[in-house]
């Protein structure tokens, strides 16, 4: 029966006229699959057109491409071999049609990456096995076509191979086969060919045979986001698509990210005679809960033990297709799974050519380029690395009305913020406070406050941080430095330098300034804190009390005071992460107070904390 | 999961995707086997409901049979179900071959329905493998207002993340079956015991293999007379689907023709 059959997905891909419409249309002659009347129709087509019989007229059903002899937009079509059933789905090779192309790809489960013999390797050969790597699509076959117009030359084949062999090495593919073809003249596409005897692997059917049709991710971590919440009837049911892992009656599911878990009471089904008790990948289901959390699209439901990432900024590596260029600062609607979310591009890290792939700096990506960004969202959302997840660790932009690009995520240097989520007093019952800050602001002369110094390592902000104290203190300000040296060793002792380490590090050191905050006393904080997400808990932790002052001084100032002979040691590679040469600082966006100290003096730079201290601090 | 099962996971996703992010949205109903096949998958996608309209657009030239189907299972699947006429054939562009020229009957007609029942996201039950331009289609398909769809610059469409954002005054036209072919749909009308039209199973040696207006449909060689005979058919013949619409064979162009100017 061949519903029992497996199915797979082809895409044929590669440079415009590299013959791959051609290759489609003589696989599907050679294996007889064309039904009747459809060759003397093309044939037809092509006496109007005077021009020789043309096999990519199969697939380029256009007026417009017919005419042109070139396909605009991708198309899909059946057939099958002895072993299984497969779609073939033919892709625009053409730069300016590069959105089909990914349209097209994206559908697959394995490629056929076509490069002209005549040619050799072209832009779009490179470039669409780079984007062919990004879509995740591991499985590749390379077949050098056209051989017919090399007189079918070895060493012609042998030296695309080596070329084609070290660039896809060098972005981490190894293609299954490389195989010399012949669309036109049919050789290697059924079987061997007397052509060329001296070639020994298989041919174009048995390839595409060789290939492997990718299981659903049954065994990996539960990832379900909510599609929709119906409430048609008295049941209340949450609909989605399980994306990885299984689901059974009576699990706790955890939703992020708004970390509620209810238990399954019912896996609902219409037209079945019992409700099931279990649901996996790839199944659109719907689902009853114990308890009515309020639950939107959007959220992601897992098991409690293996969640997904929470964080409000992360790492992508994009491809844009939009026909404005994308530009750091500018705010896109991004599309998760099923969640939707405003971000920023915060910063375009690096622009990559996918010829040669060397990279360089830019602050705008253009129409078909390939990129690395870092992504901000101004909510928290759920998501995961897509080397763990390819469901839910990639995501599309869209720039007005149009879906203008996507990108796949990782977390490298960025923190999973799921654990450092403080929730405040919800069944705590807070004790009223006695004395009141008023009181203590009457008794100190002064309110109470936390200074938090964020800046480069070596911009000095904990010397001016020392002698901030000092000053203070002398004036009668109640005042106190919390800086690695007395936090890490005490405190935070149980803490590494891993990205979620770091995170928790300062979240602590947000926490405890907030407190003697409240205690009345001013807080200096001398931490590097490069991430906005961090400082932004910090100053959700002292709420009004927070004052961020920015010690800034730029990366080659830092690099020539060197005092801890770090960036030396950076630079050498002998430490991993950082900041502001191998990891970014996302400097504040509104500080209180900016200190530049490549300008100022260390006894200038205390006067104007001192001084905003004074102007802030003791207005009653 | 089988073949049949990613089928259908598939299609009850697309029109969840469908029913949450566009406003008003509606479904057309040819009375055929796709069709048929739509809105049972509708009713899994809802857990047993179609909780949008059901709609007609009639040539008043269909077969009796499919009459009379339609009225049986309005009331059946509990359907809420809406009917629009077309305009006649003297209106039409007469520079379209006459097969072609009368298709498009059901084109101005469904514009005419879209004028007086304004829906931002259309059901149509279209597959990929029935025709070569159908084959270029997405399954979020934006329409200008006119209906017209530009194929020459189709939107990109992957990862299931599909074209929601919609200029006001242009609706789209959603396709559930896309990724289904003629075989899908038998085995699969087989499997769910979901009923269909008569003309579909031989009788004297013919039967339709699909179903348009009576005058410009024609039976095929047949002596398939089951469900069971139909799918053994279909794994052997050579025939192509629509070998029996006049007016895909008029000229090399005319379905394009329909399809940018609205036809499904």
């Amino acid at each position: 029966m061949s519903n029992h059959r497996e199915s797979l997905k082809t895409v044929f891909v590669g440079h415009v006229d590299h013959g791959k419409s051609t290759l489609v249309g003589r696989l599907f002659h050679d294996t007889d699959s064309l039904p009747d009347g459809r060759v003397e129709e093309i044939r037809k087509m092509c006496e109007r057109r005077g021009m020789p019989f043309e096999y990519a007229f199969l697939m380029d059903a256009l007026q417009a491409e017919r005419d042109q002899g070139i396909t605009i937009d991708t198309s899909q079509i059946w057939f099958k071999t002895a072993k299984r059933d497969y779609v073939i789905i033919d892709a625009p090779g053409h730069k300016e049609f590069l959105k089909n192309m990914i349209t097209g790809a994206a559908a697959a489960d394995a490629a056929i990456l076509v490069i002209d013999a005549n040619e050799g390797v072209q832009e779009q050969s490179r470039r669409h096995g780079y984007l062919l790597h990004l879509m995740g699509i591991g499985q590749v076959t390379v077949c050098v076509n056209k051989m017919d117009l090399v007189d079918y030359s070895q060493s012609r084949f042998e030296a695309i191979e080596q070329e084609f062999r070290a660039y896809l090495t060098s972005i981490g593919v190894a293609p299954n086969h490389v195989i010399p073809v012949s669309g036109r003249e049919g050789d290697l596409i059924t079987g061997p060919s007397k052509r060329m005897p001296w070639y020994l692997g298989p041919s174009l059917t048995e390839a595409l045979d060789g290939f492997r049709v990718p299981l659903p991710a049954t065994d990996q971590p539960l990832r379900f986001p909510v599609q929709d919440v119906y409430k048609f009837d008295e049941r209340r049911i949450i609909a989605g698509r399980i994306e990885s892992g299984t689901i059974r009656v009576g699990d706790t599911l955890l939703f992020s990210p708004i970390n509620k878990t209810a238990k399954v009471r019912t896996i609902e089904a219409w037209n079945v005679d019992q409700l099931p008790m279990k649901a996996s990948a790839g199944q659109s289901v719907g689902i009853t809960l114990d308890e009515q959390l309020f639950i939107e699209r959007g959220h992601i439901a897992s098991h409690e033990n293996q969640p997904p990432v929470e964080t409000d900024v992360f790492r992508a590596h994009v491809f844009w297709l939009g026909d404005d260029a994308l530009v750091t600062g500018k705010t896109y609607k991004m599309k998760l799974a099923n969640a939707e979310a405003r971000v920023t591009v915060q910063s375009i890290d690096r622009v990559i050519d996918t010829g040669d792939l060397s990279h360089v700096q830019s602050d705008r990506v253009e129409r078909n380029a390939v990129a690395e960004v870092t992504i901000r969202s101004r909510q928290m959302l759920a998501l995961d690395e897509f080397r763990n997840n390819q469901k839910t660790g990639r995501f599309v932009l869209v720039d007005g009305f149009d879906i203008a690009g996507g990108g796949i995520i990782s977390m490298e240097g960025y923190a999973d913020q799921r654990s450092l989520i403080t929730v405040r007093a919800t069944n705590v019952t807070k004790v009223e406070a006695a004395i009141g800050p008023e009181e203590r602001h009457k008794r100190n002369g002064h309110k109470g406050g936390v200074l938090w110094f964020t800046g480069l390592s070596g911009a000095g902000k904990s010397t001016i941080a020392v002698a901030t104290e000092r000053r203070l203190f002398d004036k009668g300000y109640q005042v106190f430095v919390l800086d690695g040296d007395n936090v890490r060793f005490g405190l935070n002792a149980d803490l590494g330098f891993s990205p979620e380490d770091r995170a928790e590090n300062i979240r602590r050191v947000g926490e405890v300034a907030a407190l003697m905050a409240k205690a009345g006393f001013i807080v200096v904080t001398a931490f590097i804190s490069p991430y906005r997400s961090d400082r932004d808990r910090a100053r959700a932790a002292a709420g009004e009390d927070f004052h961020e002052i920015h010690i800034d001084a730029d990366v080659a100032t830092c690099e020539s005071r060197d005092p801890k002979g770090l960036y030396k040691k950076a630079r050498a590679g002998e430490i991993k992460d950082f900041t502001g040469i191998s990891a970014p600082y996302e400097a504040p966006e509104a500080a209180e107070l900016t200190v530049d100290t490549s300008d100022l003096s260390v006894e200038e730079s205390v006067a104007r904390v001192s001084a905003y201290v004074d102007r802030t601090f003791t207005q009653t | 999961m089988d073949h049949l099962d990613r089928l259908e996971s598939q299609s009850v996703y697309i029109f969840r995707e469908a029913f949450n992010r566009l406003g008003r949205v509606g479904m057309l109903w040819s009375l055929g086997k796709d069709s048929n096949v739509m809105i049972w998958l509708a009713r899994k996608a809802f857990l047993g409901h179609v909780p949008f309209p059901v709609m007609h657009v009639d040539t008043e030239k269909k077969f009796p049979e499919m009459y009379e189907f339609r009225d049986r299972y309005i009331k059946e699947w509990n359907l809420n179900f809406l009917s629009g006429k077309c305009p006649p054939i003297e209106e039409m562009d007469p520079s379209l071959p006459p097969a072609a020229r009368s298709a498009a009957r059901k084109t101005e007609g469904l514009k005419n329905f879209l004028a007086a029942n304004p829906f931002d996201g259309i059901f149509a039950g279209i597959r990929r493998d029935e025709q070569a331009t159908r084959a270029k289609e997405r399954v979020f398909s934006p329409r200008g207002a006119t209906g017209a769809w530009n194929f020459r610059d189709q939107p990109p469409e992957f990862w299931d993340q599909f074209n929601t954002d919609f200029p006001p005054g242009t609706h789209v036209r959603i396709h559930p079956l896309l990724h289904w072919t003629e075989m899908d749909i038998w085995l699969y009308t087989k499997r769910e015991k979901i009923p269909v039209i008569d003309l579909y199973f031989a009788k004297n040696g013919k039967r339709y293999r699909s179903l348009g207006d009576k005058d410009i449909t024609n039976p095929v060689d047949s002596n398939a007379e089951t469900l069971d005979e139909i799918i053994e058919e279909l794994r052997t013949t050579r025939v192509s689907e629509r070998s029996g619409r006049a007016m895909d064979h008029e000229a090399e162009d005319a379905f394009e023709r329909l399809r940018a100017d609205g036809y499904m």
